[in-house]
């Protein structure tokens, strides 16, 4: 999986959680917690909704890393790979 | 149409979900309705046959006024000339909500509709022109042969589709605001605060989550609702509303739990007997009433049935919550942000994770005195986070 297909994957479950939103305005670097108004339930169903997905195991330590574009983006690609 | 919470006046009627000569149930979903807080489903609490519906789709109706006559189980249909039940005329804006009535019921099947060829209900023929399909190549199970909505579900294979309503933020802000002069004008708040060392009650939930798959996994959130009911027990004089002057306690412990809305907005939906649900069985309930919030479809008994309510903005940030009551409710309680900071265990000087607990108690009905025996009680019941 390239950097753009995790991209497109995240941006759609993305959209599923806070679909007032289209992730595609929002600065990859920024904290979706912050921009999109993400709680804990949010990232959680998220959580879940990429691992149901790819299959990807991702620990309660890893959740940092899906709190923004870039770092999911890069997170996913190396998970997939591993 | 129900009252959903002390400040609603008046709903609109957004969907039927069920149709004349439909079985129904205790617990069943009859019907959408718009409110200042977003579209609630309303539920049913007996068991009957849908008979005939007295208010149409789009309009609104005080709250009190009659939706619906039901033949309870067990009970004949009435005589069609007996008196309909009473309604209110379809108001905009509602000056004052009258008591519901209870007038005897109408005839069945005053609400299936007839036309030149097919017989229907009106809830069957708006599904089947949705769904451009002929009705007079439906089979209909109805009264009479009359096509009725679970009919067109069957034959077409397409259930109904439920409206998705987003939720109306200047009205829910009117509603907010106005509950909360209220509060501020007749409930004597008095407000209390306890540092609570969590280190155990999270070391504990993050072993259990490490095994877990994501779905089965527990937010710290959860404890802290689980152990409030829990305590509430024990402190029944926090659990129950407000209303004639006087207190009254409630058995069942509801905790309402506050749910933000993206875009601004909040509710507090009750999860029912919280104190009896395992952690896991009510972080369950969480997520599915936080997405329901979030899709605007609640159901009226969880706005209306809460003892109490829990809130947190520690996920923002906020150490300390100095909170509103929500009437008729009696107390709130708050959780702030879990915090790293030293602290004193045996003697020594370690670094342990704390959270800020916070009561808002009506002074009418309890003191500062039990509101504090209350939060200690939350807070050991937090460091035996297994037997929550």
């Amino acid at each position: 999986m390239n950097n753009e297909e995790a991209r497109a994957i995240f941006f759609e479950e993305l959209g599923n959680i806070a679909p007032e939103w289209d992730p595609a305005d929002i600065d990859p670097a920024e904290d979706i917690r912050d921009a999109m108004d993400i709680d804990s339930m949010d990232l959680l169903n998220l959580v879940i909704a990429v691992h149901k997905r790819l299959g990807i195991d991702i620990p309660e330590p890893d959740y940092s890393h899906l709190t923004t574009i870039d770092g999911a983006v890069d997170y996913i690609v190396a998970k997939v790979k591993s | 149409m129900p009252s959903l919470g002390s400040d609603m006046e008046a709903g609109t009627l957004v969907e039927w979900l069920k149709a004349p000569g439909d079985r129904v149930g205790r617990g069943d979903t009859i019907a959408v309705v718009e409110t200042q807080k977003g579209a609630i489903e309303i539920e049913i609490f007996e068991d009957g046959v849908f008979d005939e519906l007295l208010v149409k789709v789009g309009e609104t109706v005080p709250v009190g006024t009659p939706l619906a006559v039901i033949v309870r189980a067990g009970e004949a249909a009435p005589d069609a000339s007996a008196p309909k039940p009473e309604r209110s005329e379809t108001t905009s804006p509602v000056s004052a909500a009258p008591e519901p009535t209870k007038g005897p019921l109408e005839a069945v099947p005053a609400a299936v509709a007839v036309d030149a060829q097919t017989r229907a209900s009106p809830a069957a023929r708006k599904l089947a022109s949705e769904q451009k399909l002929d009705l007079s190549g439906i089979p209909g199970s109805g009264p009479d042969g009359a096509v009725v909505l679970a009919d067109v579900t069957a034959f077409s294979g397409v259930p109904p589709k439920a409206p998705r309503k987003r939720v109306d933020l200047d009205a829910m802000a009117e509603a907010v605001a106005a509950a909360m002069a209220r509060s501020k004008r007749e409930i004597p708040h008095y407000y209390l605060c306890h540092k609570i060392d969590l280190t155990a009650a999270l070391d504990w939930l993050e072993a259990a989550n490490a095994s877990r798959a994501p779905d089965l996994r527990i937010l710290p959130g959860v404890l802290f609702v689980k152990a409030a009911a829990l305590a509430l027990a024990k402190h029944a004089g926090f659990n129950g509303r407000y209303t004639d002057h006087q207190f009254q306690h409630s058995d069942a412990i509801n905790v309402g739990v506050a749910v933000s809305i993206r875009g601004g907005g909040l509710v507090a939906p009750a999860i029912h007997n919280t104190d009896r649900l395992d952690v896991q069985a009510l972080m369950a309930q969480m997520r599915d009433v936080v997405g329901r919030v979030r899709s605007g479809r609640l159901r009226s008994s969880e706005l209306s049935d809460a003892t109490v309510t829990v809130t947190s903005l520690g996920e923002r940030g906020v150490e300390t919550m100095l909170s509103i009551i929500y009437p008729p409710q009696v107390a709130i309680l708050g959780f702030g942000s879990i915090t790293e900071r030293p602290w004193v265990v045996d003697g020594d000087v370690k670094a342990r994770r704390i959270v800020e607990a916070s009561l808002a108690g009506d002074h009418r009905v309890t003191d500062g005195h039990r509101g504090a025996a209350l939060l200690r009680k939350i807070d050991r019941l937090l460091q035996d986070p297994e037997r929550l």
